[in-house]
C-alpha cells in the first residue's frame, strides 16, 4: 500500500489535513485506530474562535485583537507569529466550514452566532448549540466522503518506518484482520490528538486520547515540545469528569462556593469574574476546595438556573442531557456539581506553522502536535481553531512537498519495522510476569493527578519522577496478553499504556526543570513568571531513563510579556 | 453485585456463540461501559468491544443492554437488574463479541450523498440563515450514527437494500437545510422500495435513538415531500 501522503488521525485535523492535501492533487490515505466519526473532536461543545464581528457586542472586533488575547493567554510563552497566522486565518476558514453545511447556531440577519469566551476581549466564539465539535466533526468527515478519500478505519498505528534519517511509513496493526500491515508513504502527519488519559482517572479526555501519538515519534527520536504545560478544565462533573463547558459560563452561568458566593470576585476583576481564562479559574476553585468552601471537599457548584428553562434548552441542551444522564440532576433546578478535571495537552510534537519537526517526511497537526499557539495556556475556542488552520496548513504544506516525488518506498524500514512489531506482540503474549497493566496505568494516573496537577512543587514532583520510573520497570513484567485474533483490545490498551508512561516522564521532568510559575504551570515554592530565565520552549529528547531536557526561544513579535491581568 | 451476561463469539473458532457471566462490583454512577471495562482490565482480557468519549458523543460503544438497545456509556447499571445481559447490535456481521461489521452500515449513509451540495456559490461571507430555518435542523442533525436504530429495525434485519433509519434521517437532514439545493435528486434518491417506501412504520429507532431523534418521523415527512414533488412534477420516479 502506498500513498503520497498518510495522515494518522481522524479527528477535526487530520480529516482538515486530509482535504487540504487531497485538494492540492496527491493520493492520500487517512488511517485511524476508530472510525473518525468516533474522534474526540466531536466532544468539543462550546465553539471556535473568530474575528467574524458577529455578535452585538463584538462588531469592533479584530484578528489582532484574537492575536493579541491568544498570545497573552499563554502567558506569552506562544510563538507570535504562529498565533498571528491563526488568527487571521480563523474567518476564512470557519466560512468554509460553514459553506460545506456546518449547522452553526445563527443571528435574526443569519449570521453565524457568537458567545463570550474566557480571556477573550470580545465575544468571538463560535457556536452550535453545545455541540460545536460534533457538527464540525460530521461536517469534515462529509466533505472527505464526497472526495472518496481512503479511510483506512480500525488501523491501529504502532510505529514509524524511518531509514536514514527520513520516514517512509508507519506500521499498523489491522483490528479487522488482527495482522500487522506496513503502509509506505513519501510523508506522514500525525494528527492523534491528545493525552488526557495519561491522567485517567481525572480527565475530560475520551480512552482513545493516550499518551501514543506524542511517544511514537518521540520514540523515533523527535523532540516533544513544552509538555509540562497540561490544561486543567474548570469545570468537569463530578464524578465522572465529563467536560461541562466553558459555554455554561459564557451564557451566564455561576461558580458557587459552599457559602454561595461567587468567589471568582476574590480572584479576579468583577468585569471577568468566571470568564477569566483556564487555569486562573481552575485554580481558583481549587484554592476554594482546598481551603475548606467546597462541597464534600472536593467541588463547587455550576450554577445556570438564572438563566432560565429556555436558554439553557436552547443553548445548552446537550449540557443538560449529559447532567440527567449522568447525574441525574437537572441544571434547570439544581446546580451542577463540578471540579477542575485535565483537559488539554498544550505541548506535543515539536513542528512549526507548515508542520515541519526535525525528521524528514514527518509532520504534525493538531492537539498532538505544538506549533505552538497556545504557549502555557490555551485560550477555549482555540483548540478547534488550531486543529482546522494547521490541519489546512499542514495538508498543503507537505502536498507541496510530495508532488512530483517518485514513489519511495523503503522496503527495509518498513520490513524491519514490521519485523519489530510482530516480535513486540510475541513478547507480550509469551511474558511470564504478574503486573496487571491497568493496575500500572490506574497508578500512573494517580500520581499524575496528585503530584503533576494544578498545584506543584518540587517534592511531589521529584517523587512523581521516581514513581513513574519505578512503574515503568514493573511494565516490564507484565502478565501476558492473549492472542484474541482479531480486535485485541488489551493488546491495543497495552500498547497505549507505553505510550502513556513515556509521555508521563516528559510532562514530570519538564515540570520538575521549569523552576517559575507560567499559565497552567503554577509551582508554589516558583510561584512568579521569570522571563529572564524562562520565557523558553521546553524540549524534551527521548531516553528510556531519563529525557533530555533542552530549551529553545520562543519567537517574539508586536507585543511585549506584561503582567497578565485580568 | 450485578452478574453480566455476556455475549461471546469469536468466528475463526468452531465453537459457536455463547454467554459468559461476569460478576461485576459496582458502585454509585457506574455505567455499562465502565462495567465492561472492569471486565477487561480484571476479569477477561480477551472481551472485545467498542468505545471512546465515554459521554454519549462518538456513538462507538452502542449494544444491546437488557432488551434495549443504546449506548453502554449513559446506561447506568443501577438503572438494570441483578443479571444484565449484553449482546451486539443485530443485523451486522459480528467480528468478534461486541464488535460488528459497521461497512454496510456507513456504505448506505455514504449513498445518500451525505454533504451540502449547495444552492447558491459561496461569497466570501457565510450563508444567511435564520435562526427559524436553522431549527428545523434541530432534531436531524444531532445524529451520532451509533447504529442503535439500524440494530433495532427489523426491516434492516431482512432487506439488506434497505437504507436503513440513519441514511434517511440524513437525507432529510439535507432537504430541510435552507442551504441545500438538491432536495428533488434527494428525493429521487430515497422514494422508492429500497428508501422511505420500504419502512413499515415500527417506530423502534425512534424508541431507542440515544439522542431522542426521530428517524421514524423523518421518514414520514420525507414521504410527504416525495408526494408533494410527484404532484408538482418534480419528482421523476416510478418508486
Amino acid at each position: 500500500m502506498f500513498y503520497d501522503v498518510i495522515i494518522v488521525g481522524g479527528g477535526l485535523a487530520g480529516l482538515r489535513a486530509a482535504i487540504a492535501a487531497f485538494d492540492a492533487g496527491v493520493k492520500v490515505g487517512l488511517v485511524s485506530k476508530i472510525h473518525p466519526v468516533r474522534s474526540h473532536s466531536g466532544a468539543a461543545q462550546g465553539g471556535v474562535n473568530a474575528a467574524l464581528g458577529n455578535h452585538p457586542d463584538g462588531h469592533d472586533d479584530t484578528p489582532e485583537r484574537h492575536a493579541y488575547d491568544t498570545i497573552k493567554g499563554s502567558d506569552f510563552l506562544a510563538d507570535q507569529d504562529a498565533v498571528e497566522l491563526m488568527a487571521n486565518l480563523a474567518p476564512e476558514t470557519i466560512i468554509e466550514f460553514e459553506h460545506w453545511g456546518c449547522p452553526f447556531s445563527r443571528y435574526e440577519d443569519g449570521s453565524i452566532a457568537q458567545r463570550p469566551f474566557g480571556g477573550a476581549g470580545f465575544p468571538r466564539t463560535c457556536y452550535g448549540a453545545d455541540r460545536t465539535g460534533l457538527y464540525m466533526l460530521h461536517t469534515c468527515y462529509e466533505q472527505v466522503v464526497k472526495r472518496n478519500i481512503d479511510v483506512l478505519y480500525e488501523h491501529f498505528v504502532t510505529k514509524l518506518a524511518v531509514k536514514n534519517g527520513r520516514c517512509t511509513g508507519v506500521i499498523a496493526l489491522n483490528l479487522h484482520t488482527g495482522e500487522f500491515e506496513t503502509i509506505a508513504g513519501n510523508a506522514v502527519i500525525f494528527a492523534t490528538g491528545g493525552s488526557g488519559r495519561v491522567y485517567s482517572i481525572n480527565t475530560t479526555n475520551a480512552h482513545a486520547s493516550t499518551g501514543l501519538g506524542l511517544a511514537i515519534p518521540y520514540w523515533a527520536g523527535v523532540a516533544l515540545k513544552d509538555m509540562e504545560f497540561i490544561q486543567f478544565h474548570p469545570t468537569g462533573l463530578e464524578g465522572s469528569s465529563i467536560l461541562m463547558t466553558e459555554g455554561c459560563r459564557g451564557e451566564g452561568g455561576y461558580l458557587l462556593n459552599n457559602r454561595g458566593e461567587r468567589f471568582m470576585k476574590n480572584y479576579v476583576s468583577e468585569k471577568i469574574m468566571e470568564l477569566a481564562p483556564r487555569d486562573i479559574v481552575a485554580r481558583s476553585i481549587q484554592t476554594e476546595i482546598n481551603e475548606g468552601r467546597g462541597f464534600e471537599d472536593h467541588y463547587v457548584h455550576l450554577d445556570l438556573r438564572h438563566l432560565g428553562e429556555q436558554k439553557i434548552k436552547e443553548k445548552l441542551p446537550g449540557i443538560r442531557e449529559i447532567c440527567l444522564k449522568f447525574k441525574n440532576i437537572d441544571p434547570i433546578k439544581t446546580p451542577i456539581p463540578i471540579h477542575p478535571a485535565n483537559h488539554y495537552t498544550m505541548g506535543g510534537i515539536d513542528c512549526d506553522k507548515n508542520g515541519e519537526t526535525s525528521l524528514e517526511g514527518f509532520y504534525a497537526a493538531g492537539e498532538c502536535a505544538c506549533v505552538s499557539v497556545h504557549g502555557a495556556n490555551r485560550l477555549g475556542g482555540n483548540s478547534l481553531l488550531d486543529t482546522i488552520v494547521f490541519g489546512t496548513q499542514t495538508g498543503k504544506y507537505v502536498a507541496g512537498m510530495v508532488k512530483g516525488m517518485s514513489q519511495t518506498v523503503d522496503t527495509d524500514a518498513l520490513n524491519d519495522g514490521l519485523d519489530a512489531e510482530k516480535d513486540r506482540y510475541r513478547k507480550l503474549q509469551s511474558s511470564e510476569g504478574k503486573a496487571n497493566p491497568y493496575d500500572i496505568r490506574n497508578a500512573l494516573s494517580k500520581v499524575m493527578n496528585e503530584k503533576i496537577g494544578i498545584f506543584r512543587n518540587e517534592t511531589d514532583m521529584k517523587a512523581a519522577v521516581n514513581e513513574i520510573k519505578m512503574l515503568k520497570i514493573k511494565f516490564e513484567n507484565l502478565r501476558p496478553i492473549p492472542n484474541t485474533g482479531k480486535f485485541n483490545y488489551d493488546f491495543l490498551w497495552v500498547t497505549e499504556i507505553a505510550g502513556n508512561l513515556d509521555a508521563a516522564l516528559a510532562i514530570a521532568t519538564g515540570a520538575l526543570n521549569r523552576t517559575e510559575s507560567r499559565g497552567a504551570h503554577y509551582r508554589i515554592d516558583y510561584n512568579k513568571r521569570l522571563d529572564d530565565e524562562w520565557l523558553k520552549h521546553t524540549l524534551h529528547t527521548y531516553h528510556p531513563s531519563n529525557p533530555e531536557i533542552t530549551y529553545k526561544p520562543v519567537t517574539m513579535g508586536k507585543y511585549e510579556p506584561e503582567e497578565r491581568k485580568y | 453485585m450485578p452478574t453480566f451476561k455476556v455475549f461471546r463469539y469469536n468466528p475463526d473458532k468452531s465453537d459457536p456463540p455463547y454467554f459468559q457471566d461476569y460478576e461485576v462490583p459496582d458502585h454509585k454512577g457506574m455505567t455499562v461501559l465502565e462495567a465492561l471495562y472492569y471486565i477487561l482490565e480484571n476479569l477477561d482480557p480477551t472481551l472485545a468491544f467498542r468505545s471512546s468519549c465515554r459521554m454519549g458523543v462518538c456513538g462507538s460503544c452502542a449494544m444491546h443492554i437488557d432488551g434495549q438497545y443504546g449506548l453502554a456509556c449513559e446506561t447506568q447499571v443501577a438503572s438494570l437488574g441483578n443479571k444484565i445481559t449484553i449482546r451486539p447490535l443485530a443485523h451486522m456481521k459480528v467480528i468478534r463479541d461486541m464488535v460488528v461489521d459497521l461497512d454496510p452500515f456507513f456504505a448506505q449513509y455514504e449513498a445518500i450523498k451525505p454533504y451540502l451540495i449547495p444552492q447558491n456559490a459561496p461569497g466570501p461571507r457565510e450563508y444567511a440563515q435564520t435562526p427559524r430555518e436553522r431549527k428545523k435542523l434541530d432534531i436531524l442533525v444531532d445524529c451520532i450514527l451509533c447504529a442503535s436504530c439500524y440494530g433495532s429495525c427489523p426491516v434492516v434485519g431482512t432487506d439488506e437494500k434497505y437504507l436503513g433509519p440513519h441514511a434517511l434521517l440524513k437525507a432529510l437532514r439535507f432537504i430541510d437545510d435552507s442551504r441545500d439545493g438538491n432536495t428533488n435528486e434527494r428525493l429521487a434518491f430515497v422514494a422508492n422500495d429500497a428508501g422511505i417506501f420500504r419502512c413499515h412504520t415500527i417506530f423502534n429507532c425512534q424508541q431507542v435513538c440515544p439522542k431522542d431523534l426521530d428517524p421514524t418521523g423523518a421518514i414520514g415527512k420525507l414521504k410527504m415531500k416525495s408526494l408533494w414533488a410527484k404532484l408538482t412534477g418534480k419528482l421523476k420516479t416510478t418508486g
